[in-house]
């Protein structure tokens, strides 16, 4: 065992929270404005209005304003699991190197190249030309999206990989299963859909803020036709999978699943309860974890298992055990982990020695208990258990919002087909926030995934302590708050140049 | 047919496409190097709007080099992407800054209400094109003259190298005159190729000034870059190198660099080669006023790159030596991914060559025309 540096652990915990956290201010907006700008000229393309040309390039300026960003807090993050992560790069590496290669390969260039085409290429290539590229900076952004998050489903739910003890390293051993896992193939359409809500959001905020003004009505309202038709279906789209990433989650991380539910004690035909936490509740105590409730029967079992009467666990069950439910404990669990560490010692020292009988011995004893490894760096059963409350009301938060947006959308449709829109003075207003609704949401479910994992880099394999770098926390504090100044300075500016480009509007403010 | 390759096949391999990716990275470098150049060469707004938009229609492709670079070495060399970001932090820490406060740049310089004002955002463009590449010349510096740091059973990073009582972590490679040369040189260089590209970029018949200068200062580089290489060139031939024997037991050899040249002939040739291209592209520039240097420069910069990359790493030779435990240097051998992680990783990269050509047919696309100052005040320019 080595020392661990807990407060390091912890900064670096921040630095990848704040980290990922501005970074995805950015990205659901590219995710999902690169495909909006694509039908925007497509529809331009197609009609050859000018109007419609006027609209896609208003649109595409503050997507580019929005691009620059996404880039710049971008970078960061691929080399931060390099410095502030190494062990786990090297643990990792062969698995968790490869989907952020290919994303460089085949995601990046794409972007980077048709980006040019599309900013600087309405004059020097041809109309379809520009169209085509424009449809594959969206592609190639959401190609993006697609290996980062078989990267992160991975860490999720870790598949296609054997643990080899010469190494002390995990190594792949099917491409397929990492590509395919079928958490990471949820994970994707639900992000992306995400970010395709988001986007709708953000064309709706700013169109309802011309309209409140008066300003651009034609182009805000074609705008809102178009962006409240992408907002319906990836909205819907978005509640769908969001079903199946909880059934994921309660099929590959159970504990994640309790504690976003709030669930101490587990049960057959659970009902999924919801209110405001009781703090003062600690695992296998008999407090109620709930202060204020409302309950609704039957669901959760419904939710986590597709099976009214199946049996949900619990965080106690989780962590004690449950014989009845064949589940076993976290302590058990320790003491299997900490069998395999002195196993894995015992044979690396044999090799050193040469001793190939001594090492036999122990790779067999390893073997024995090597699945449980991770946990026998945990000090204590409940060290298994994540923050209940962060993850609990961030999934909550993100739930009660996406299940209004699809409700928004459709209202938003339904008037702006119908032609009357500008007269609905109670609807732009909340048009105009939702943009806003849509940033908490998307932040709230990424603290799910990830505050939910804790505490494991891997899940069950890995915990977050041991995956550091061998570094002093003066370090990371130094570079957290390098970072946290930077991405401050540079968000300002961004909503500042990008409020003055509203501000002027389309066409340098010529199109009415 | 891939899947029939062995292990150290895979693994020279990868290396040899990582040193690509990495060659072609100090090739896209003129972008940097274009943005050392900008308050030299351009002294009107309007030929810093030609300056910056040239540059600004390219800044991706080397930004995006660096991190599909990063990328290759996390999956086909993870030892040395864990060993050298978390050992020698605050070196990489700070090249990653100089491109977060890149990226930003080119799109939000002449906007309105920017917030910061347009010469930060060119000071931006500075440090990166300036302190940026000159400590990427500096890290690829301790290829060759190694770093100080050790690795335990499990290959866990300890970085030992404190100066007053502070653990530098990497900012210490800085400190080596070799490293130090190296980074200088590329940053000339950088120099040379920016003003070499935008030579070829930019429509000059309202700005012939720009031109002179352009070509004065390729010119200019070229002369404070040369001392910086021959010094570099002439160190790795005499200095000492890191052998790791068929054991894989390293240890300090006297004029390692040499042997490898002498044993490996096309590195040899190459560099060579690599020297000649980038002095006929200065030279057909500065004195046949021709538009086409960048090419050439362009590709013998490749070249010379490929030999940096490479040299260190084969024949025997650990490319990440360490200076304070020999044995936890790292080979090609000893720090790469599996096998099958290989294999799988050279299936992709059958992908690479589509994504040239598409990079290379739309690069031919949209620099066709030369970029004029008519295009400027259209809004399509930064």
């Amino acid at each position: 065992m080595v020392d661990i540096d807990l407060s390091m652990v912890n900064w670096a915990r921040a630095q990848f929270a704040l980290t990922a956290m501005y970074h995805w201010i950015f990205v659901p907006l590219t995710l999902g404005l690169s495909f909006l700008c694509a039908f925007f000229e497509s529809i331009y393309v197609r009609t050859g209005d000018k109007q419609w040309r006027a609209i896609t390039k208003f649109w595409m300026t503050l997507f580019g304003i929005n691009f620059a960003i996404g880039v710049a807090t971008g970078i960061i993050l691929e080399f931060e699991f390099g410095t502030n992560w190494s062990n786990y790069s090297w643990i990792v590496g062969d698995i968790f190197g490869a989907p952020l290669a290919i994303e460089g390969i085949f995601a990046f260039f794409l972007e980077a190249t048709f980006f040019a085409v599309m900013f600087f290429g309405w004059h020097r290539v041809s109309k379809g030309f520009h169209l085509f590229s424009t449809w594959m900076v969206a592609i190639g952004s959401n190609l993006s999206a697609v290996w980062i998050l078989v990267a992160n489903g991975w860490m999720q739910n870790p598949v296609g990989m054997i643990f080899n003890p010469e190494t002390a390293r995990f190594e792949m051993n099917s491409f397929s299963e990492v590509v395919f896992n079928p958490v990471a193939v949820s994970k994707f359409v639900h992000t992306s859909s995400s970010g395709f809500l988001f986007a709708s959001l953000f064309v709706l905020t700013i169109s309802c803020w011309y309209l409140i003004k008066g300003r651009h009505i034609q182009m805000a309202k074609k705008s809102i036709v178009v962006a409240s038709v992408f907002g319906l279906l990836s909205s819907s789209f978005v509640a769908f999978t969001g079903d199946e990433s909880a059934y994921e989650v309660a099929q590959k991380q159970p504990m994640k699943l309790a504690a976003i539910e709030g669930l101490y004690k587990g049960q057959t035909k659970a009902p999924i309860e919801a209110g405001i936490l009781n703090h003062d509740k600690k695992p296998g105590d008999d407090q109620d974890p709930f202060i204020v409730k409302v309950k609704i029967p039957f669901l959760l079992s419904l939710l986590a298992n597709r099976s009214l009467n199946s049996f949900v666990p619990g965080i106690d069950d989780l962590v004690y055990g449950n014989k009845e439910q064949n589940i076993e404990g976290v302590a058990s669990k320790i003491n299997k982990g900490k069998a395999a560490i002195n196993d894995l010692a015992l044979f690396k020292q044999a090799r050193k020695e040469k001793n190939s009988q001594k090492a036999d011995l122990a790779l067999a004893d390893f073997r024995k208990n090597q699945e449980y490894m991770g946990y026998g760096y945990l000090n204590t059963p409940e060290e298994a258990v994540p923050p209940v409350a962060i993850p609990y009301y961030a999934f909550h938060i993100m739930v009660t919002l996406g299940s209004f947006f699809p409700v928004l959308f459709a209202v938003f449709l339904f008037y702006a087909v119908k032609g009357s829109l500008t007269q609905q003075k109670w609807l732009l207003p909340i048009g105009l926030i939702s943009g806003l609704l849509g940033l908490i949401a998307q932040q709230s479910g990424w603290v799910v995934a990830e505050v939910g994992r804790q505490p494991w880099a891997i899940n069950g394999l890995l915990p977050v302590k041991m995956a550091t770098t061998n570094l002093s926390a003066v370090n990371v504090q130094i570079t957290f708050f390098m970072f946290l100044g930077l991405f401050t300075i540079l968000l300002a500016a961004e909503i500042t140049i990008m409020l003055k480009q509203i501000s002027i509007g389309p066409e340098g403010g010529s199109l009415k | 047919m891939i899947s029939n390759l062995d292990y150290i096949t895979l693994q020279q391999l990868w290396w040899i496409i990582c040193s690509i990716v990495g060659s072609l990275f100090l090739f896209l470098t003129f972008v940097q190097g274009g943005q050392t150049l900008l308050w030299q060469v351009a002294k009107t707004d309007l030929e810093k709007s030609l300056v910056v938009t040239s540059l600004g229609r390219k800044w991706e492709m080397p930004f995006t080099t660096l991190v599909l670079f990063g990328g290759a070495l996390f999956a086909a060399f993870p030892k040395f992407y864990a060993t050298s970001f978390g050992g020698a932090y605050w070196v990489w820490i700070l090249i990653l800054f100089s491109f977060i406060i890149q990226a930003v740049s080119y799109e939000y310089r002449k906007k309105p209400n920017n917030l910061l004002g347009s010469r930060v955002y060119e000071l931006f463009l500075f440090i990166n094109g300036s302190i940026g590449v000159l400590l990427i010349g500096a890290a690829v510096g301790t290829f060759y003259t190694g770093s100080n740091f050790t690795l335990d059973l499990y290959n866990r990073v300890t970085w030992d190298y404190t100066l007053m009582g502070i653990n530098l972590r990497g900012l210490e490679a800085a400190f080596s005159l070799f490293n130090l040369s190296l980074g200088i040189f590329l940053v000339f260089n950088a120099r040379v190729l920016g003003a070499l590209y935008l030579l070829n970029s930019i429509d000059f018949s309202s700005t012939r000034d720009l031109e002179s200068r352009l070509r004065k200062s390729a010119w200019t580089s070229f002369i404070i870059a040369l001392p910086f290489l021959l010094y570099v060139l002439i160190s790795i031939l005499f200095m000492k190198g890191f052998n790791a024997d068929s054991e894989g037991i390293i240890s300090l050899v006297s004029t390692k660099y040499l042997s490898n040249l002498l044993a490996m002939p096309y590195l040899f040739i190459l560099l060579v080669a690599g020297i000649v291209l980038v002095l006929y592209g200065v030279l057909t520039s500065y004195f046949k006023k021709s538009k086409k240097g960048i090419w050439f420069s362009g590709l013998g910069t490749i070249c010379v790159g490929l030999v940096v990359l490479c040299l260190p790493a084969f024949n025997n030779t650990a490319f990440y030596p360490s200076k304070l435990d020999l044995q936890s240097s790292l080979t090609i051998f000893n720090a790469s991914s599996s096998k099958f992680t290989l294999t799988v990783m050279t299936y992709v990269a059958l992908g690479i060559p589509i994504v040239l050509a598409y990079v290379i047919y739309v690069w031919k696309l949209m620099d066709s025309k030369k970029l004029t100052a008519a295009e400027i005040t259209d809004e399509e320019s930064y």
